[in-house]
Order: structure tokens, then sequence, then C-alpha cells
């Protein structure tokens, strides 16, 4: 398998155009206001703790700072993960690149997984900024590391969730904007679809549930490790990996 | 080396490509002529195993291009028409990329990549972004990713289109350095590029092979008379009348003359020289001879004769022209 030269291109490409550095600004720009308003938020609940502690008995970092940052770094990632994975076949396919490349002597889930990983490499770069928010924690308070490692644990599977997603819906078109939109689209319907759990009902109703992306990201930050939601983000994965190989492979059946 | 059967292939309800056969031996340079749209491009990414065929089949190097495209793919080279580079990257971390992909070792990959740098003229601008770069510069780092690894066989798709004619003349000598180790098939619109780079021609008109087989061969076939071109000062009939009785002589043609003098395309059977017997004639007659000289037959003829042929032949399919004769003897 020649995963590791289509790897390093991949990443190259990403760290010599200003994409990858747009991306990692708007990202930890957007995640540290964030944090910032919600250690602020902490912060008040804690002075307002200290003349009533009855009040803030319930009152931890894990749950008061951690568990809304992840969440709302899903919601960030939500919008900006299609514009990591958009370029990846589609600009092979619109600039002509994919025809050497795919006669070059590599087969197609090699090109693919070297995509994968390298744009889950960017991802794990763009997590690591993140990391300076409980690092900031950690000077000021106790922070429980369990529900800290399976938080980003939880992040890190489900951005491999988005990112796979993206991946296929690039190898659909030649249009990155087309691209995106697409991986947009899926990711929000995935997100929302258990919204209507409650009127389905029934086994509908579970079912669309259990679809649900939003059903499955908070478990992490709590510090609960279920193989029911680590299975359901690399189910996903893995299916969105083979729908994309599939498609690169149609080329091949059309004779 | 390339052999290829009836391949056809359709693009829906277009046919690019039916039925062409041909085959080129190890170590030849063959041109791939035809107009545009003619199924040069389709026939060249079947072969590199882009996509495959409708039907038919096409072996190069000995594998079948559908069914072993790994083993084809590891002995070719391919440089595509559009010359598709990726623009952001820099000429000598590309081509490092590539022949990583393609297996070249690593102990010698550097060497590699900086000799076919020079070979192609590209090593001054190895530390350019490819986007940066003019189109001969792109052309050329094209040409050094085909052969970067040393593949049997190159497929290339027009590549000498956009350099100058300094750039033509060197990107023309370095595929001809390529033949003998390495078989060699170019498609091109220059003509006489073809006569000066190839050793065989395989001529496509409209998604069929109209002709194939050494220049002077097809030359020969397509033109059977040595043409001979005279200008002379005299009465135009008497002139016509006495050259038309020299012996071998088969036809000639009175062509527009400047100056009083007239000019005459004299054609006789080949391998027959007629110049000195003109010289004489002309003499005795006291004719003025101006000019005497052997008209050589190129490839473009025979390519126009042939396109045109099959252009006339689609306008008024009764009436059979001579070219289509003579691909019909060709094939």
């Amino acid at each position: 398998m020649k995963v590791w030269p289509i790897y390093k291109k991949e990443l190259r490409l990403y760290f010599t155009s200003p994409v990858a550095y747009v991306i990692l600004t708007i990202f930890l720009l957007i995640a540290g206001y964030f944090f910032f308003s919600i250690f602020s938020f902490f912060t008040r609940a804690s002075m307002q703790m200290a003349m009533n502690p009855q009040m803030g008995r319930d009152l931890n970092v894990t749950d008061a700072v951690l568990r809304p940052l992840f969440s709302n770094l899903s919601v960030i990632l939500l919008l900006l993960m299609p514009l990591v994975t958009m370029r990846l076949f589609a600009e092979e396919r619109r600039s002509g690149t994919i025809e050497l490349l795919l006669t070059y002597p590599v087969r197609d889930g090699a090109v693919l997984v070297g995509k994968y990983l390298a744009a889950f490499t960017m991802y794990a770069v763009m997590l690591a900024g993140t990391l300076a928010y409980p690092a900031m924690l950690v000077s000021f308070t106790r922070v429980e590391w369990g529900p800290l490692m399976t938080g980003y644990l939880g992040l890190l599977l489900m951005g491999g969730m988005f990112l796979a997603i993206g991946l296929f819906a690039s190898s659909l078109t030649e249009n990155q904007v087309v691209a995106a939109i697409v991986t947009f689209g899926v990711l929000l319907m995935f997100w929302i679809i258990g919204w209507t759990a409650e009127f389905a009902g029934g086994p509908m109703g579970t079912v669309l549930t259990h679809l649900s992306i939003l059903e499955h990201n908070d478990t992490f930050a709590k510090g609960v490790l279920d193989t029911k939601d680590i299975l359901y983000y690399l189910n996903f994965t893995a299916l969105a990996l083979f729908l994309a190989l599939r498609s690169l492979e149609s080329r091949r059946w059309n004779g | 080396m390339i052999e290829v059967q009836s391949l056809t292939k359709h693009y829906g309800p277009v046919t690019a490509i039916r039925d062409v056969s041909f085959n080129v031996a190890p170590g030849e340079i063959v041109g791939f002529l035809g107009p545009n749209g003619a199924g040069k491009s389709t026939t060249m990414r079947i072969l590199s195993c882009f996509m495959p065929a409708s039907s038919g089949t096409a072996r190069v190097a000995g594998f079948d291009v559908f069914r072993e495209s790994m083993e084809v793919r590891r002995r070719i080279g391919y440089l595509p028409e559009s010359v598709p580079l990726y623009s952001d990257m820099r000429v000598a971390p590309y081509l490092d990329f590539v022949a990583e992909i393609k297996g070249v070792p690593r102990s010698s990959r550097r060497k590699r990549v900086a000799d076919v740098m020079d070979r192609c003229l590209i090593a001054d601008v190895q530390n350019r972004l490819i986007r940066n770069l003019s189109k001969g510069y792109r052309q050329r780092v094209g040409l050094a990713q085909a052969i970067v690894s040393d593949p049997h066989v190159l497929i290339l798709d027009e590549p000498t289109i956009g350099l100058d004619p300094r750039q033509i003349a060197e990107i023309r000598s370095l595929i001809k350095s390529l033949a003998g180790e390495h078989t060699v098939i170019l498609s091109t619109h220059i003509l006489p590029e073809v006569s000066m780079v190839c050793s065989g021609v395989v001529i496509i008109n409209r998604g069929g092979i109209v002709a194939q087989g050494p220049i002077d061969r097809l030359v020969e076939q397509f033109f059977p008379t040595a043409r001979v071109e005279v200008e002379l000062v005299g009465p135009t009939a008497a002139v016509q009348e006495g050259m038309a009785s020299i012996a071998g002589v088969v036809r000639v043609e009175s062509v527009a003359g400047a100056n009083g003098a007239s000019r005459f395309v004299v054609e006789s059977a080949r391998g027959r020289d007629v110049r000195g017997e003109i010289f004489q004639l002309a003499a005795q007659q006291k004719w003025g001879l101006l000019e005497l000289k052997q008209v050589g037959m190129t490839l473009e003829e025979v390519f126009m004769r042939i396109v045109a042929g099959e252009e006339s032949d689609a306008a008024a399919p009764a009436p059979e022209p001579p070219a289509i004769e003579a691909e019909a003897n060709a094939s």
C-alpha cells in the first residue's frame, strides 16, 4: 500500500496553501471566544457560590466548563469540517490531476486512506490548538482528567465521521462548493434527525434517536465511554469511506 | 510492446473510437495522428488504464490494461493532454512525490529526480511553485513526471504543444533519445514533428484507424509516383507534350508560372529519376530551364489526403476516392 506518499502530498498541500491556516485561525478564534464566555460565566457562578454554598454544591469544572465547551466545539466543527475535506477529490477532478493520480501504480483504497489520514491529521492539529483551554483551567482549578480525555476522544471520533462523509461528498463532484454544501447538509440532517423521534414514537422513534449525532456526542464529555456511541461513529466513518471508495472505483465500471 | 485489438469506446450514445487495432514494437517511437476529436486522447486514456474500453482488448508490456492494470501502471509513463499538475506544489517535491508513488527506491530517488530535471531542462525552476510556471515549463515538468520512474512505455498526449521552437527542438531530441530502451506512443498535430521523431505512424480519423505503418511506406502507398518540379521558359503545350514522351513519365501537370515562365509537375514511376532527360530535352529545344528539383512527398500530404478523402467520403458516399482504396490495401 502506498498510503505514505499520498498522505505526505496531501498534508503538504494543506499547509502550502492558505486553507489550513485560515481554517485553523477561524476555528481557534471562535473556540477561544466560546471558552472565554463559558469560563467567565463559570467564574461568576463560583463567586455567587462563595456567598451561598448551598447553591453551588453541584458546580464543577467538568459540567460547567468542559461539557458546554465540547458541545460548542462540535457545532463549530459541523460548520468547518466540510471545508477541510471539500478539496480532496473535487480539486483533483477539476484540475485533471486525478487522471495522473489514478494511472500511477497505487490502489484506489490507498489514495482514499492517504487523503483521509491527511485530513484527520489536519483535524488533530485543529483540536491540539484547543488544548490550551484545559491547560489554562488546570492552573486555576482542579480538572477531572477522565472526562477531559473521553471528551477529546469523542471529538476525534465525531470529527473522523465528519471527515469521512466530507471525503465521500468530495469524490462525487468536481465542484468544491457542491462538495462542502452536500457534506454540511448530510451532517446537519443527522444532527437534527432525532428531533422528530418524539412524534414518530415506537421503534421508528428509537431508530431516529440512535441515528442522531446529538444523541451520541454528549456522553463522552460526561466521561462515559459507551460502545454504542463509539460504534456509531466508527460505523458511520466506515460506511462513508466505503461509499467513497465505490465512487472512486465507479469510473472503472462504465465501459 | 503495445497491442491493441479492436478497441471500442462509447460515451453514452457517442462512439469515440470503434474497432481500433494496432501494434507498437518494443523500442519504437510511434506517432498517433488525427484531427481534433478523432479519438486520440480516448485511446491513450484506455492505454494508460485511466478508463476502460467498451469492448476490445489492449495489452501494454504484455499485460492487459483492464485486468492487470497495476502491472501496466508500473511500466508506463503518461502525460495527459491538459498536463494536470498540482499547482500548489513546488517542482522538486512534486517530482519526488511522483517518483515515490511510482516505486523509485528511496536510495536513488534524489539522484533520479535531479537527473530527470536536468534532462527536461527544469532544474532552474525546481523551487518554484508549479502555478507560477509558464506553459513551456509546465509541459516539461509533465514530461519529467512521465519519465521519472524510467518506464518501459511512454504515452504522451501532445508533448510539444505550447512550447517555443527552441524548446520543441530540445523536447524532440529528448524523446528521440528515449527510443531503443523505451517504447513511445505520442500524439500530435504537428506533422513534420512526426517525420522527425517517429519511426512509424498510426493515423486515426473519426474514431477509426485509417492508415498505419512506417512513414516512407505510407508515402509510397499514397503517392506511388516520384515527382519533379520544373520551371522553364517555353511554349506550354509543346513542353507538356515533350516531357510526357519521356520514358517512365506518368503524368505532366502544368501549374501556375510567373514572369513568362511556366511551372510543371512531372510524375514518374517511383525509383526513376527523369531530371537528366528533362534537362536534355530543354537543351535540345532551347527552352530556358530555370529550375529543376525533386519533390519529396511528406507525411503532411498523406495525412491531408487521407483525412480529406474520408471527409468527401462522408459527404458523398457513392464515388470511392483513391485514398480509400489505398487505405483498404493498408489494412
